[in-house]
């Protein structure tokens, strides 16, 4: 027992000691923001000294891992509702929203289905596309209902699987699996060489609006406000709308 | 006491399972239209997997067990590969040789055979990565068979189809049946291959473990009573294995 206690006390000094040493965020952040949250980090470590960890998850995943007492800094989600449902339970402060995206339809470069434009959409007989828990799972259906029922039961018809995070969609496409997925524009971009985007028309698409706040129990708190500044300087939009995002 | 702990901890979140939940709560998460179309695709799914893994899982096998063949032992290696090899990888593995722009892809589109996102996808992965929990418990128990019983009911006039079916598969029974437990429950709990290969499709390629993953996302109730009921089918298939497992000891 002795021991025991004693090899506690040991673990526990060495990990306060580690935890002063480095300074360190985590930030929760939507599986579509992966390349530019990554870019992000490094310019704020530069500039601040301060690590950024990023974890990268469909939001809804994140949102249940932050209600799960999931310890984090910054929460930057792909659509509002699962921010709103943080921010009702009083887990986030304020959010605001820093970067919009916009629903794009993908084919393999080769493009086996000859998907020509978003009314051929039902020639993909293999479909693949979101959970309707996941963002881009939920604004697929709601773009898909913009287009009338007899379209949508065609186009629903060939879904060939529902992937958890918006990556796994943009996965499936790039190595051929599925015949057309749809994905935010700038999934799209991150996988350029390897798919073709096809535009959802205007009148029936959605705007992905991305809010992004500070956890109410930040253990970084004001490290986290800096890097959220970082998002809406004018260097953090350059660098989201050269990822393809448009400004908020 | 540091052997209590381990045990307290590996005790703890399964009765957490439990005891959070109440059985109005179950009820009412088995009944989500997620769980029916889940629970039949788990049950159609493992029995075709465990078919397979029968047929051709027990001949191999009893090559393994009597033969002295390096050969042999060299391939009693590969078999066990699956075992350590992450879900994930195995899935990807799966996709890079059975998808549509695989290694034997070419082959399969030109007899019109589409795998990826189907269920003969779920089969696979779940073959894959409980092969070796079967195979290993058939080869040792083929192993365990004393050769003299062999010699002598051939001597004595049988054939060796008749010896296979009358001699050899009732002696190894314990250790088939064993491994065939073990193998079922392990491809019923597939899941990072099967999400890899098979994608995730109500009715279609959303086995139980895939459908406890999705359900956690929209409904925490029924993705625990989908938990509940794969630790009780759990705990039945070790508390059939364990007297038997007693037995061989002695």
């Amino acid at each position: 027992m002795k021991k025991l206690v004693i090899a506690a006390l040991v673990v526990s000094a060495v990990a306060a000691t580690a935890r002063a040493e480095s300074r360190e965020i985590t930030v929760f952040a939507a599986a579509s923001l992966r390349e530019v949250f990554e870019d992000l980090a490094k310019t704020f470590e530069a500039k601040s000294g301060i690590k950024v960890r990023v974890n990268l998850a469909g939001s809804q995943e994140l949102r249940m891992q932050i209600e799960n007492g999931a310890s984090a800094d910054v929460f930057a989600s792909a659509d509002q509702k699962h921010m709103a449902a943080l921010a009702k339970a009083k887990l986030v402060a304020t959010p605001r929203v820093f970067a919009r995206n916009m629903p794009v339809v993908i084919v393999p470069k080769d493009n086996p289905a000859r998907v020509g434009s978003f009314a051929e959409l039902s020639r993909a007989k293999k479909l693949v596309v979101g959970v309707p828990e996941v963002p881009i799972g939920s604004y697929t259906l709601e773009i898909l209902d913009r287009t009338g029922a007899e379209f949508k039961q065609k186009v629903l018809a060939n879904v060939a699987s529902r992937e958890l995070n918006v990556r796994q969609v943009l996965a499936k496409v790039t190595l051929g699996e599925a015949d057309a997925g749809i994905v935010y524009r700038t999934d799209a971009m991150a996988g350029k060489d390897k798919v073709q985007i096809i535009e959802i028309p205007a009148k029936v698409n959605v705007i992905a609006e991305y809010p992004v706040a500070v956890l109410s129990n930040a253990p970084q708190a004001a490290a986290a406000r800096a890097f959220v500044d970082l998002l809406f300087s004018s260097d953090g939009q350059k660098r989201l709308a050269a990822g393809g995002f448009a400004a908020p | 006491m540091l052997g209590g702990g381990l045990l307290a901890f590996l005790v703890i979140p399964v009765i957490a399972l439990f005891v959070t939940g109440s059985p109005t709560d179950w009820l009412a998460g088995l009944r989500h239209p997620i769980t029916a179309p889940a629970m039949l695709l788990s049950l159609v799914t493992t029995v075709l997997s465990l078919g397979v893994l029968v047929a051709f899982g027990t001949p191999l096998a009893w090559w393994l067990g009597r033969s002295e063949a390096r050969a042999a032992r060299l391939v009693e290696t590969v078999v066990q590969l699956p075992i350590v090899v992450p879900p994930a990888v195995a899935g990807l593995a799966l996709l890079l040789a059975f998808g549509r722009r695989g290694l034997l892809g070419p082959l399969l589109q030109g007899l019109n055979i589409d795998i990826a996102f189907s269920t003969i996808a779920v089969v696979l992965a779940q073959v894959f990565v409980a092969a070796p929990f079967y195979i290993q418990a058939a080869t040792t128990a083929f192993a365990g068979i004393d050769e003299n019983l062999l010699v002598v009911a051939r001597t004595l006039g049988a054939r060796p189809a008749t010896v296979l079916f009358r001699v050899a598969l009732p002696l190894a029974r314990r250790g088939l049946i064993a491994g065939a437990a073990l193998a079922w429950a392990r491809a019923l709990g597939e899941f990072g291959a099967t999400l890899m290969f098979a994608g995730n499709l109500s009715g279609r390629t959303q086995t139980l473990p895939l459908a406890v993953y999705t359900a956690l996302e929209s409904d925490v109730r029924a993705a625990q009573a989908l938990a509940v009921l794969l630790v009780v089918i759990a705990l039945v298939i070790i508390i059939f294995l364990r007297p038997r497992r007693g037995r061989h000891r002695r």
